[in-house]
């Protein structure tokens, strides 16, 4: 049976792993090669690095990570951030990683999700979406709305008609990420969640509100995810994979186990 | 050493760094003499079987192949390099594959449930078991727990039963590991599948078939 999957991920700036609430200040909290490899080896089912480096010029330092990362783990793991071109998707995915992931690029230029499903395969491009809740209006007829620039910026674009039109131009999955539940620990928007998964054919990661791992059997039974992504609570030792999976198996969501 | 074929599918390297990472030489490449020369050939690969097909002809990677399986070389095919060594794919409005072993790969219908009724998306993305139906060297010290990740929109079926090395669930039941002689091919990503994966690959590193 398929098991729901388990996400690590790990914001990076300037080659660190860096963690902020809401967007508001960022610490760094260790290696991003080191801490894949911890999540790996206690069997996490894949890993997103989001690369928050604010200058174009530092790129580099990111693909390198990306390399290294491939070079000691050997499961899936996307990258997100600053990626805008179908040269930044080549280069990412070159350097090791399974998928690449737009979010706000995307919202801007929706080709480039065409352009990156052509180019490498729908598997490889992940539609991120952060939404707000929002009066239900003519224009958001969901309550959902599109924002970017760390939920700064309204779009005017309803989430269930984006998410749709993701998956028609060509993504191969949706990362779906609340806002208003970001950071929050009190768990993830499942309303939204199943709102989302139950319209679209593609796999939908949730994203934002994640605290304890309650929170995860909800999302992935009630919110009818197919992956739920976690930071902090395991980022500060709050919680392992193997605690996470083990209650999840309790709640009766078919989990992968980790097997030396 | 092990030729890693290239015919501009997508994401080789992933397969070249796992590989590495077990202390085994390999190579990416086209060239034909040194896929000739190569002591195993592995032909990964993602996207789709019509574009695939036409570049591996392209560069004569087809012949390639027929050859390094009448040589008897171990040929290990992961993900899209499975679904080419059958007859044929219904991707691409219908695609002629090589045939090196009798099936054919078809697309996964829209509307599939679980068996507690949840609807199953598409593409098939994630890990899932592998019930193995026969054993073999490649499969050595695999368990029913163990699970692998896949991600594909069209699934194999082998003609004869006798080349169905093992089976998957996933709305149907598919072929996802299939093999014949010299040959051994898994839908599943084993360069991805963690420890599992990476125990099929060095079993395939040391197989004499």
């Amino acid at each position: 049976m398929l098991s729901k999957r388990v996400i690590v991920c790990l914001d990076v700036r300037d080659g660190k792993t860096t963690k902020g609430i809401k967007f508001k200040g960022n610490v760094d909290i260790g290696d991003p090669v080191d801490m894949a490899r911890i999540y790996y080896e206690a069997g996490c089912d894949e890993l997103v690095f989001y690369d928050i480096t604010a200058s174009h010029e530092k790129r580099g330092i990111m693909i390198d990570v990306v390399r290294r990362v491939a070079e000691t783990i050997f499961i899936p793991f996307s990258v997100g951030g600053g990626i805008s071109s179908v040269e930044d998707m080549r280069d990412v995915l070159l350097a090791g990683a399974e998928k690449i992931s737009v979010n706000s690029a995307a919202v801007k230029n929706p080709k480039i999700i065409t352009e990156g499903a052509e180019a490498f395969g729908n598997q490889c491009v992940v539609l991120g979406m952060d939404v707000k809740k929002v009066e239900k209006s003519e224009k958001i007829p969901s309550g959902y709305e599109i924002v970017i620039n760390g939920g700064r910026t309204y779009m005017g674009i309803d989430a269930l008609w984006w998410a749709q039109e993701g998956e028609r131009l060509g993504a191969g999955e949706i990362c779906l990420n609340s806002i208003d539940a970001d950071g929050t620990k009190e768990g993830y928007e499942l309303e939204l969640t199943a709102l989302i998964s139950e319209n679209v054919n593609i796999p939908v990661i949730a994203s934002g509100g994640g605290g304890i791992p309650q929170h995860l059997a909800d999302v992935l039974k009630e919110g009818k995810a197919d992956a739920a992504l976690i930071a902090s609570m395991v980022h500060y030792g709050t919680y392992t994979i193997p605690e996470i999976k083990e209650h999840l198996k309790s709640q009766g969501v078919p989990v992968r186990d980790q097997l030396q | 050493m092990i030729a890693i074929i290239d015919y501009d599918a997508g994401n080789l390297t992933s397969v070249e760094r796992a590989v590495r990472f077990l202390g085994e030489d390999c190579t990416v490449t086209r060239d034909l003499d040194l896929i000739s020369n190569a002591e195993r050939v592995i032909f990964p690969g993602v996207g789709a079987a019509g574009s695939a097909m036409e570049s591996l002809k392209k560069y004569g990677l087809d012949k390639a192949l027929h050859e390094a399986m009448k040589a008897g070389k171990p040929v290990l095919g992961i993900c899209l390099g499975t679904q080419i060594i059958t007859s044929f794919s219904e991707e691409n409005q219908g695609t002629q594959c090589l045939g090196l072993v009798e099936g054919e790969v078809l697309c996964f219908p829209d509307d599939m449930k679980s068996p507690d009724g949840e609807k199953l998306k598409v593409p098939h993305m994630g890990w899932n078991n592998v019930k193995v139906l026969k054993d073999h060297p490649v499969l050595a010290g695999l368990k029913p727990e163990h699970q692998f990740y896949f991600v594909h929109s069209y699934y194999p079926m082998a003609k004869e039963a006798g080349n169905v090395l093992a089976q998957t669930e996933y709305g149907l039941t598919f072929s996802s590991v299939m093999g014949r002689d010299n040959l051994i091919a898994t839908q599943f990503h084993p360069e991805k599948s963690g420890k599992p994966g990476l125990a099929l690959l060095k079993n395939f590193i040391a197989w004499k078939p």
